[in-house]
């Protein structure tokens, strides 16, 4: 895949990271999914449902895997399935948290069975290996120009939701009972931000699969609510962080012969343990004032 | 109230006894002497180190300082003597576990391997019929098969107690079994404590924050506070002189016009370790 | 299309049972399998009794990166899986508390040993390009019972049988410490070396599982027989036989439909798994409906 090496000539570089569409595709699709994975993750740690976001990434891989079969693209497969999903938590009324057991079995059986399920399509269509690796664990090749436009799409109706109910929303995560009290539904602003997890779900496992979702949804917001308390800086610092290990991942997966997923999950790793490490060595014990179970 | 010489026949018996948790002495230069058959309630303010005598007699905690004996007998775990009621214990509404179950484990539970379906049986049933003694003993064969986690939480506390007792305990350990109960729960609870206490000679040692549903059963109390520990009737320890004494500050002891106790004005002692505070 | 099974299906089930076993891998597959249903149904009945169902999704992560580790550097690839969800089960009970998936830390940290896993799938391959090296790693997510050597089969067999009789002997004070940890410890069960017994156990039983239904289904054996056993009844050990019945049950019915309809095995055992739990839970429902109007 690499055509020439990394050198030192970052404008180089650069160039020859962009010169085939392949990877004009990916850096765009890329891009548009770190943005709104930033803002939702955001409030995914904050609401404390990291957990759900893992079970919608797997309940979609099935998606993908039909949407293949049915000779449409993947990521409608996955923003079919991932919605679905969000749709039945929802309608359970429950929060979804791995706490209770009864609910973890649960949860566990529908995960069993949505990859089981997804395996299956795949034998069905008799799609190969790479197939099945590119959907667990993302790729930078064979993105379309189609994927583009719908990546696109879907991530501007997601910013544009965000936008109009980023307050009530951080409101009713916050502090549920005083939102209510003042006239915010809390139920149907968690169904609209289950769906909105769904949709980035969905799109972001075009690039980075649906088992390592957790790298670009979940730790870039935990590093950056780790560092700050502050909601505007802390949205603001999720989604650059988000960015910054989508980029990174790619050029390097780009350069080297290595698969993206690995390094975008090592970055965010790396990242989340420098982190907390230095919080910890700061001795800074001024707790954030809305830090979640990180 | 110090007891200077051990008799043969005291339940529990400490002498100099301390405890260090976190590098300070809970308490310490403790002598205690619990007769057997007698209905003890270990009283004293959040973080003095109720539980901690309870888990030193039960072997869980480890002395710094001076000895304890149980019959007698040095401490030690898994002590069919000795039936225990930790605090707290809520079990989840999806626990599915039958309270029979739960009590049977209370009497074998702690054996390696895994109960062959007949064995029972084969042993003329012994076990189960002992299961059965204990549920009826403390009232519970009405909802003993249902699944724990369904039970109210008087209905709980009962088939707990019939663990404690089932491996045939002759001391039983309460640690503020009444906490989360209601008051007829609680009085009916104290009730059924006594009359194991009377009828079957069994020690207790109940651990309590309000010591008024207890109260008319009450043979010593106990009470531990500033890292020390006074010993008596109850009339004489729960007295405005003796805990003023205790407490090197100025308690007072009312009652009320139906005859609770309630001690006013002492003031929280620094608490040397996090989970002494329920 | 169904593909064409090697032998026809007869009404005659005693027959059709001698037919299939006439072929070795079949024999193979029922040998390893049996046994290691048994295992993952008995420690499975634990893991949701104990509420840890989602650490042995994180083993399974491990299996993967660590099965894929061995084959990199030439080892045998159960050593490697076997290896490292004991050590990692162990490391996780002594270092902290029970993990819970749900944690972001733990999340963070497990995507990124899949990540690595990923890293080393794509090694693997590429040093093996050509001589079918790209399904290894399909092998172990889903699963190669149907293609295991006798070796492999008395291997994972042997071990099995080693882990149930494992689980026997320390049943009744593993059901203690977890129903009860406190008084257990009063009635001298020594708590420490129960759960380091039970943890190594649950690490051979992910390795097992992981050899019959791939790192990503394990909870169809290990979870959903437990989840629909603990449904089923609340006296302990009569759940704790019932949930290894069930675990053998799914994989000798997914094994024979395998047989006769040629897609995966650890679909069918998974989807038969997980139709039967959501079975248990629609009678369940309907029965308290029907007690709720009586």
């Amino acid at each position: 895949m690499a055509q020439q090496g990394l050198s030192w000539d970052l404008l180089a570089d650069l160039q020859l990271l962009l010169q085939f569409h392949f990877m004009q595709n990916a850096l765009l699709v890329g891009t548009l999914v770190a943005i709104l994975a930033g803002a939702i993750g955001y409030f995914v740690v904050l609401r404390g449902q990291s957990f759900a976001t893992h079970m919608l990434s797997q309940v979609g891989f099935p998606g993908a895997a039909a949407g293949v079969l049915v000779h449409t693209s993947p990521v409608l497969g996955l923003i079919v399935f991932c919605v679905a999903g969000a749709l039945g938590i929802g309608w359970t009324g429950r929060s979804v948290d791995a706490g209770r057991r009864g609910e973890s079995a649960a949860v566990g059986s529908i995960l069993a069975f949505s990859l089981a399920l997804g395996l299956l399509f795949f034998r069905l269509y008799a799609g190969s290996a790479q197939g099945i690796y590119g959907f667990l664990f993302g790729t930078i090749l064979g993105i379309t120009d189609s994927d583009v436009l719908l990546t696109a799409a879907t991530t501007v109706v997601g910013l544009a939701v965000i936008a109009v109910i980023g307050r009530p929303l951080l409101f009713a995560s916050v502090d549920p009972d005083a939102a209510e009290a003042r006239g915010v539904r809390v139920r149907a602003i968690s169904i609209a931000f289950l769906i909105l997890v769904a949709l980035s779900v969905a799109e972001t496992v075009q690039v980075i699969g649906t088992l390592l979702i957790f790298a670009l949804l979940v730790t870039p917001a935990a590093a950056a609510q780790r560092l700050t308390a502050r909601p505007g800086l802390g949205l603001a610092l999720t989604i650059a962080l988000s960015v910054l290990f989508m980029w990174s991942g790619l050029a390097i997966a780009y350069f080297s012969l290595y698969p993206v997923g690995f390094f975008v999950t090592s970055l965010a790793f790396a990242t989340y343990l420098a982190i907390r490490l230095f919080r910890a060595a700061s001795r800074d014990h001024h707790r954030p004032a809305m830090e979640t179970a990180t | 109230m110090a007891a200077s010489n051990p008799q043969p026949g005291a339940a529990v018996h400490f002498q100099d006894a301390g405890v260090r948790i976190g590098g300070r002495f809970v308490w310490r230069h403790v002598d205690l002497e619990v007769r057997q058959g007698s209905f003890v309630a270990i009283l004293g303010p959040n973080g003095a180190g109720k539980s901690t005598l309870v888990r030193a007699a039960l072997g869980l905690t480890e002395l710094a300082e001076g000895t304890v004996t149980v019959f007698g007998r040095r401490v030690r775990r898994g002590n069919d003597d000795i039936g225990y009621l930790p605090q707290r214990r809520n079990f989840d509404a999806d626990l599915r576990i039958r309270g029979v179950d739960l009590v049977r484990l209370g009497l074998d539970g702690a054996r390696w391997g895994f109960p062959l379906p007949f064995a029972d049986r084969l042993s003329g049933g012994a076990k189960a019929a002992r299961v059965d003694e204990v549920i009826r003993l403390v009232g519970a064969q009405g909802y003993a098969e249902r699944s724990i986690g369904e039970l109210s939480g008087g209905e709980q506390q009962r088939l707990l107690i019939a663990q404690a007792l089932v491996s045939g305990a002759r001391m039983l350990f309460l640690d503020e079994p009444l906490d989360s109960l209601d008051l007829n729960n609680q009085q009916a609870i104290s009730a059924l404590i006594q009359s194991i206490c009377q009828e079957r000679q069994v020690t207790v040692l109940l651990v309590a924050h309000d010591v008024n549903p207890i109260l008319p059963y009450l043979d010593t109390v106990v009470y531990v506070a500033q890292g020390q520990v006074v010993s008596g009737k109850p009339e004489d320890v729960i007295k405005t002189e003796t805990l003023t004494r205790l407490y090197g500050a100025p308690v007072e002891v009312l009652q009320t016009s139906d005859g609770r106790l309630v001690v006013v004005g002492q003031h929280e002692p620094v608490s040397y370790h996090g989970h002494e505070a329920p | 299309m169904i593909p064409l099974a090697l032998q026809p299906f007869t009404p005659n089930l005693i027959d059709d049972a001698r037919q299939i076993l006439g072929y070795d891998f079949m024999q193979n597959a029922v040998l390893a399998g049996t046994f290691t249903a048994l295992a993952a149904g008995l420690v499975g009945y634990y893991v949701v009794l104990r509420n840890e169902v989602f650490t042995s999704d994180a083993l399974g992560h491990v299996a993967f990166t660590g099965g894929l580790g061995a084959l990199l550097a030439g080892l045998q690839l159960l050593l490697g899986v076997f290896a490292s969800t004991i050590a990692v089960a162990v490391g996780m009970g002594t270092l902290g508390g029970r993990a819970r998936g749900r944690d972001v830390a733990i999340g963070t940290i497990f995507a990124w040993v899949l990540g690595v896993g990923v890293l080393f799938l794509s090694l693997y391959t590429s040093t093996r390009s050509g001589s079918g090296g790209g399904t290894a790693g399909v092998s172990i997510l889903f699963g190669s019972i149907l293609g295991l050597q006798q070796a492999q089969a008395a291997i994972t067999a042997a071990a099995a049988v080693i882990t149930t009789l494992g689980l026997f002997a320390i049943a009744r004070p593993l059901l203690f410490i977890s129903v009860d940890p406190d008084v257990a410890a009063a009635r001298g069960v020594p708590t420490a070396l129960v759960t380091v017994l039970f943890l190594i156990l649950l690490g051979a039983t992910v390795a097992e599982a992981v050899q019959a239904v791939g790192a990503l289904l394990i909870f169809g054996l290990m979870v959903t027989p437990a989840a629909i056993a603990q449904r089923l009844t609340t006296r302990p050990f009569m759940g704790l036989l019932l949930s290894g019945a069930l675990a053998i049950a799914f994989v000798w019915a997914g094994l024979a439909l395998a047989f006769y309809v040629a897609y995966p095995a650890s679909f069918f055992i998974t989807a038969l798994a997980f139709g039967t739990y959501l079975a248990t839970m629609i009678f369940g429902r309907v029965a308290a409906l029907r007690g709720a109007l009586a």
